[in-house]
């Protein structure tokens, strides 16, 4: 991509060379344990999730230090979150979705400084998150309700006619959640890194070079916004999800 | 040619991104429409807010998706 916008318009760079996955080391091609610049800031989110609770959290005050009270704030609020939808049968797997929010927020945030690559932007790793949520999901639910769980798809307060109609839309929009899962946080992280892209591109015309300037720091004051956004709406929605598999009775 | 018609393709799917954009103001507006009248009730509702507008946005996302697709991929 980076040869042919250089031919046509001169540009320096193509809005979308920043999801190029390339390897760390070398210029070879890239197998699945290849070293890119994808893992390594996965690595990077994974190492900062971990030290913001382990290190945070070491010294265990009544009075917390700063970094741990950040840690804390997270916990309420997600402690909070997960027991106000899904109830309090649902603390029981408060950890994973407290470990899926923090790891999305650290991905989304990790991805705003210039030059790092974005993993929540690619739906290779967002589609492991989203699958990962409606199997353990799919499968709680038929483990704790058996058929009952079926119950989900039949609106038995609907009327008689009208229930097999229903239980069509229900099946479909229920095999849908993982993509659409999976795609909004994709498509809306890739889409806001574009954004940021294509007005740097407009920033190197000297004429409008102010006016494009003061729109990228805009558009990131946007970002910072939207990500912390996603990271939220995955979280809530695997949270209504688990509700549903855990009272699928309507 | 193909490519030109891909082209065009792409920007009458991004219109869907504007279709959403009017999904997703209809969602806030009636929201703070209705916080304003009873403001006690607005914050414990916020959650259902942000819920319904990932729905909204999202298919402005699907819409993205497509331009993308029928300007790369296809």
């Amino acid at each position: 991509m980076a040869t042919e916008s250089a031919s046509e318009g001169g540009l320096v760079f193509h809005p979308l060379d920043q999801f190029i996955v390339k390897p760390l080391f070398g210029d070879g091609a890239v197998a699945w344990y290849t070293p890119t610049n994808v893992t390594l800031w996965l690595a990077i989110a994974v190492l900062a999730t971990a030290a913001l609770f382990v290190l945070g959290s070491r010294g265990r005050a009544i009075v917390p230090t700063r970094v741990q009270s950040i840690g804390e704030l997270f916990y309420g609020f997600i402690y909070k979150m997960v027991e106000d939808v899904c109830g309090r049968d649902g603390v029981k797997y408060f950890p994973y979705i407290m470990t899926l929010f923090v790891f999305i927020l650290f991905s989304n945030y990790l991805a705003l400084i210039p030059m790092s690559y974005s993993p929540t932007s690619m739906i290779a790793v967002t589609v492991v998150l989203g699958f990962g949520v409606f199997i353990a999901v799919t499968i709680l639910g038929l483990v704790k309700n058996g058929t009952e769980f079926l119950g989900l798809f039949w609106m038995s307060d609907a009327p008689l006619f009208l229930r097999p109609v229903i239980a069509v839309i229900e099946v479909i929009s229920y095999f849908v959640r993982p993509v659409s899962l999976s795609i909004r946080l994709a498509g809306n992280i890739a889409a806001g890194h574009v954004v940021l892209k294509v007005f740097a591109t407009f920033a190197a015309a000297a004429v409008i070079s102010p006016a494009a300037i003061v729109g990228i720091v805009a558009i990131y004051g946007l970002e910072i916004l939207v990500c912390g956004i996603q990271a939220y709406v995955f979280t809530i929605l695997t949270c209504v999800y688990l509700k549903d598999a855990l009272h699928p009775a309507h | 040619m193909e490519g030109d018609l891909a082209h065009i393709g792409a920007g009458i799917a991004a219109i869907g991104s504007g279709l959403a954009a009017l999904g997703v103001g209809n969602v806030a507006g009636n929201y703070l429409a209705g916080a304003l009248r009873n403001p006690s009730a607005a914050a414990g509702q916020t959650a259902t807010l942000f819920i319904g507008l990932a729905f909204a946005e999202a298919l402005g996302i699907f819409a993205f998706l497509v331009s993308l697709l029928l300007m790369f991929a296809v």
